[in-house]
């Protein structure tokens, strides 16, 4: 081995840096900078609304059922609109909440992964995910009204059409097509979480197959169906492309009552406000009022089920 | 595959696996219907065969049986269904109707030479043309009055207008964060970022309308003094605000599945986190970030509300300071007022259908992408 | 008791550690080292000196700690989130966590193989070339010249030369090591850090890269942490037993291996225990 140098490079210099790095400090702090500004969306559009839309609202405003002229403060309410929201939403689930979850578990405990025919199945699964909302109102004016519902008509002779024109239980259908997708997704994160070995235990004791999906797997996955639910509700909640010529009416006197009618709708409503209105000025507050109720009811649709899943899941824990 | 049945399926069993198998072909089923029902109300148009034109060779009724049946049909613009259902007296009574509607126009719209053009074919849908009072040719899209002009490109430009505002602004925003959230920043603060901005995703279009409407628009005429205050410029700004979510989401998730050990390396070689992140883990996930781009793109160009809140005026302009009128707004805002079967109508689902069609193909191509990306990773880890 | 031990394993007859006349140089100081995650001590007070250009293993059963201290020399831990250090590491007099020290310096002149090769998804050239080129390298010859002088170096040149444009990932597994130790002895680190670079290649890849450690040690320090005690035997000058996250005993391979001085290096590198 040769002897040591007297100054091994080591010596010679301490570990600065040669001269400071200018690029990589600027461009990391661009991509701080261009987070920091999405998050600075974020919190301007929620705070615009709600500083502006506190004001406007009243216990009066929620459980009012307007008369026709939708811009005056003092007379107006918003309370068809709340329901007519609710309702369509709550509708969709029972439509979209059983369609999904079988497709999921088609998926995942019987689909064969390399099959042309379940590809086909992904493949129109993520498109569907993809279809502008418009084109979803196309299609159920196109198919629900147009095909289902005036055959519907036909076939039970009625009178004057029921069916066949936009209707609360079409737009739900709508609505339900088009989050099928969010809802498959979801049930299928949490069916693949189940570990195989629960499945094979269940088989291992006798069950059937579809008994063990039904009895050990599906409840184990309730908590990423409730996901799935919540999300679908929460985006249905916001739609209103989709819902234009299915079903949402300009104004209604009533409450809805049958699935054949017509309803009103919280985001509709602030269409019609903010591109309708004759004196802009006078209808801001109830604009933002009428939107902040729309987005306190988005995210606390969100909540309240995010709070339903977490008690699930507390009590799926406890069994084990 | 979940597990194997390990037995055979009794009746019951067996019942209930073909309907799960039944229902799970509902999103094919779905897809199909949508290009099957919205396709069919478009039909006419894309065969080229609905007529506008408001003044038409006029047809004597006492020439009526001169004419071959098919030709009578087309001149009454029914179809099959409709002429096999009619007898000679009601047929009769519609050719009448016919000349009454054509006598009621006035002298000089009859003597006009646009009067007689059938504006839904393809030659007015795409290109220019000088109508009467105009004094060059011209894109137009205007579905009212007495000849009704259907041109598309206005619609296809603002579509395009809004959209390219959009992803410019929002693509370099979501994919900077997208490294920042994935590659520089703590752990922590990671955790607190990504669901924070997936959260704009659940703002509706409807909101983040009014925001724009109310707020932006005003903001960005501040900013850069334009004319006119909607326009598709803030429609544009407005969409990006939608977009952001969608690019940000799939641009970091491809980041992250780029595997850790490339960055250890680069930093082990003495490369800054920047470096590693921009020369490493970027060009590896670059399909990830281009299909994030491709589906940003899909939900651009899909946006109704945003846009049909902030503009309304359709002017063929490019622009960007100008109002605009996408296809989707158009579609929106006017179906209301179409004649159920008549060419407006149809002409509006025949924009769904060119919508579908060119989303459906740019999806297509984003989640191929992703697919093929995927199996990649897993075909090295593997 | 230690004459008693009978020699399991077969050691070369010289060993260059024992040859020269200066006494060797000593590079890393380890000061009373102790590394916690969070709550938990990872390291407890080690303290020993490595030598310049000779090779030190880093032995031990798994779980010690010596990946552990591994990463420390080139502060790869700062990576994790929530680690904190006591005492010092020292290298060339410098303590390497001192305020003005420049973590990314130092990475240029502590380089490090992984266990798993990591070559990046990139042509072979473009592997070695981007390591240069973080080094403000850029021109085009002497970016030639030095990649062809690294895989020289990595005894790879001559597998690779007609295909220095393909990609890296389609070499085997034992030619992706090289080709990441030939990055690494490309920026001409002053020590290299190998964590079991070995470990996932078969005997004959194995040997080559021994082989090739052998070679390096004359212009490189060479720390090796390696689970294969035959390996540490073969190829060190130094070896340092770990256990428990505790430095246990430190000295001459051939001393470690044919009588060392704590029970529990004897029991571990006869296999008594694993």
């Amino acid at each position: 081995m040769t002897a040591t140098s007297s100054s091994s490079p080591a010596r010679r210099r301490g570990f600065q840096a040669e001269r400071f790095d200018f690029s990589s400090f600027f461009f990391s702090g661009l991509t701080g900078l261009a987070t920091v500004l999405i998050l600075a969306i974020l919190v301007a559009i929620l705070l615009n609304i709600v500083l502006n839309g506190w004001d406007g609202l009243s216990w009066r405003f929620i459980s009012t059922i307007p008369r026709k002229d939708f811009f005056d403060p003092d007379t107006t309410g918003i309370l068809p609109m709340i329901i007519g929201t609710t309702i369509r939403v709550f509708v969709m689930t029972l439509f979209v909440i059983p369609v999904g979850v079988i497709t999921a578990i088609y998926l995942t405990e019987y689909a064969s992964h390399t099959s042309p025919l379940t590809r086909i199945i992904r493949g129109a699964v993520n498109n569907l995910a993809g279809v502008p909302s418009i084109v979803f109102g196309l299609f159920g004016a196109g198919f629900f009204i147009n095909f289902v519902g005036r055959n519907l008509d036909a076939v039970l002779q009625s009178a004057k059409p029921t069916w066949g024109q936009p209707a609360l239980v079409w737009a739900s259908l709508t609505l339900a097509v088009m989050t099928l997708p969010v809802v498959i997704v979801a049930t299928e994160e949490s069916l693949r979480a189940i570990p195989m070995g629960l499945r094979e235990a269940s088989l291992a004791l006798g069950a059937t197959k579809l008994e063990t999906i039904l009895k050990i797997v599906l409840p184990q996955a309730l908590p990423g169906i409730m996901t799935g639910g919540i999300l679908a509700v929460s985006r249905a909640a916001g739609e209103v492309a989709p819902i234009l010529f299915t079903g949402v009416a300009y104004y209604m006197a009533s409450l809805p009552t049958r699935l054949t009618d017509p309803f009103m709708d919280l985001g509709y409503h602030v269409y019609v406000l903010s591109t309708q209105s004759p004196n802009i000025e006078k209808t801001r507050p109830i604009l933002y009022a009428t939107v902040l109720v729309l987005l306190v009811l988005t995210f606390a649709l969100n909540f309240v089920a995010i709070l339903i899943r977490a008690r699930v899941r507390k009590r799926l824990r406890a069994l084990h | 595959m979940g597990i194997h049945r390990g037995h055979r399926a009794r009746p019951l069993e067996w019942l209930a696996e073909k309907l799960i198998f039944g229902v799970s072909l509902s999103a094919i089923l779905v897809i199909f219907l949508i290009f099957l029902f919205v396709a069919r109300e478009a039909l006419p148009i894309f065969l080229g065969r609905m007529n506008s034109a408001p003044v038409q060779p006029v047809v004597p009724v006492e020439d009526m049986d001169k004419l071959s049946p098919a030709e009578l049909r087309r001149y009454l613009e029914l179809t099959e269904k409709q002429y096999a259902e009619m007898d000679r007296e009601t047929l009769r009574s519609l050719m009448e109707i016919k000349l009454e509607a054509l006598r009621e126009l006035p002298e000089e719209f009859r003597t006009d030479k646009d009067a007689s053009v059938n504006t839904t074919q393809w030659r007015y849908l795409l290109l220019p043309y000088q109508w009467t009072g105009y004094d060059k040719p011209v894109h137009i899209w205007q579905p009212v009055g007495n000849i009704r002009k259907y041109n598309v490109i206005p619609l296809i430009v603002g579509s395009l207008k809004t959209t390219m505002v959009g992803l410019l602004f929002s693509v370099p925003l979501a994919v900077l964060a997208a490294i920042y959230v994935s590659q520089l920043a703590r752990p922590r603060v990671r955790e607190l970022t990504k669901p924070a901005i997936e959260l704009l995703s659940g703002i509706p279009s409807v909101v983040v309308g009014v925001f724009a409407l109310l707020v932006m628009a005003t903001v960005l005429q501040g900013m850069f003094g334009y004319e006119t205050r909607l326009n598709a410029f803030v429609a544009g700004i407005a969409l990006g605000f939608a977009v952001i979510p969608i690019v940000f989401s799939i641009a970091e998730d491809a980041l992250t599945s780029v595997p850790q050990t490339y960055t250890q390396g680069a930093l082990a070689l003495g490369a800054s986190k920047w470096q590693a992140a921009w020369q490493i883990v970027l060009p590896a996930a670059l399909p990830g970030v281009f299909a994030a781009v491709v589906l940003g793109f899909g939900r651009a160009i899909g946006e109704t509300m945003i846009v049909l809140m902030v503009c309304s005026a359709s002017v063929m302009s490019w622009s960007l300071f100008d109002s605009a009128r996408s296809i989707t707004t158009t579609i929106a805002a006017e179906m209301a007022e179409a004649v159920a079967g008549g060419h407006h109508y149809r002409m509006l689902f025949m924009l769904g259908a060119v919508l579908f069609a060119v989303t459906f193909v740019s999806n297509m191509a984003g989640d191929l992408i992703i697919h093929r990306l995927k199996g990649r990773l897993e075909g090295k880890r593997g | 008791m230690a004459e008693a031990l009978i020699p399991k394993i077969a050691l070369p007859t010289l060993d260059p550690g024992a040859i020269g006349a200066a006494a060797p140089v000593e590079l890393i100081e380890v000061e009373n080292l102790s590394l916690f995650y969070g709550a938990a001590r990872a390291l407890k007070d080690i303290h020993f000196r490595i030598h310049e250009r000779v090779v030190t293993a880093l032995i031990g059963p798994s779980g010690c700690g010596k990946s552990t201290l591994l990463r420390c020399f080139n502060r790869m831990n700062d990576l994790i989130d929530g680690v904190r250090i006591e005492g010092a590491v020292k290298i060339g007099g410098h303590d390497i966590h001192g305020p003005d020290v420049d973590a990314i310096e130092l990475r240029k002149r502590v380089g490090m193989v992984f266990q798993k090769s990591n070559p990046f998804p990139k042509s072979i050239h473009e592997n070695i070339a981007y390591a240069l080129r973080l080094h403000g390298i850029r021109k085009k010859s002497e970016l030639d010249a030095i990649v062809e002088e690294s895989l020289r170096g990595a005894a790879l040149w001559d597998e690779v030369k007609d295909r220095l444009h393909t990609s890296a990932l389609g070499l085997s597994g034992g030619q992706q090591q090289r080709v990441c130790i030939a990055r690494a002895i490309a920026i001409k680190p002053e020590i290299i850090l190998m964590d079991e670079p070995a470990s996932a290649l078969d005997p004959i890849a194995t040997a080559k890269i021994e082989d090739l450690i052998l070679d390096l040690k004359k212009d490189y320090t060479i720390v090796i942490v390696t689970h294969n005690m035959q390996q540490a035997a073969r190829i060190s000058d130094y070896t340092a037993f770990f256990y428990l996250g505790e430095l246990i005993e430190y000295d001459r391979t051939r001393k470690i291996f044919t009588h060392p001085a704590k029970k529990q290096t004897e029991d571990y590198v006869t296999g008594r225990f694993g």
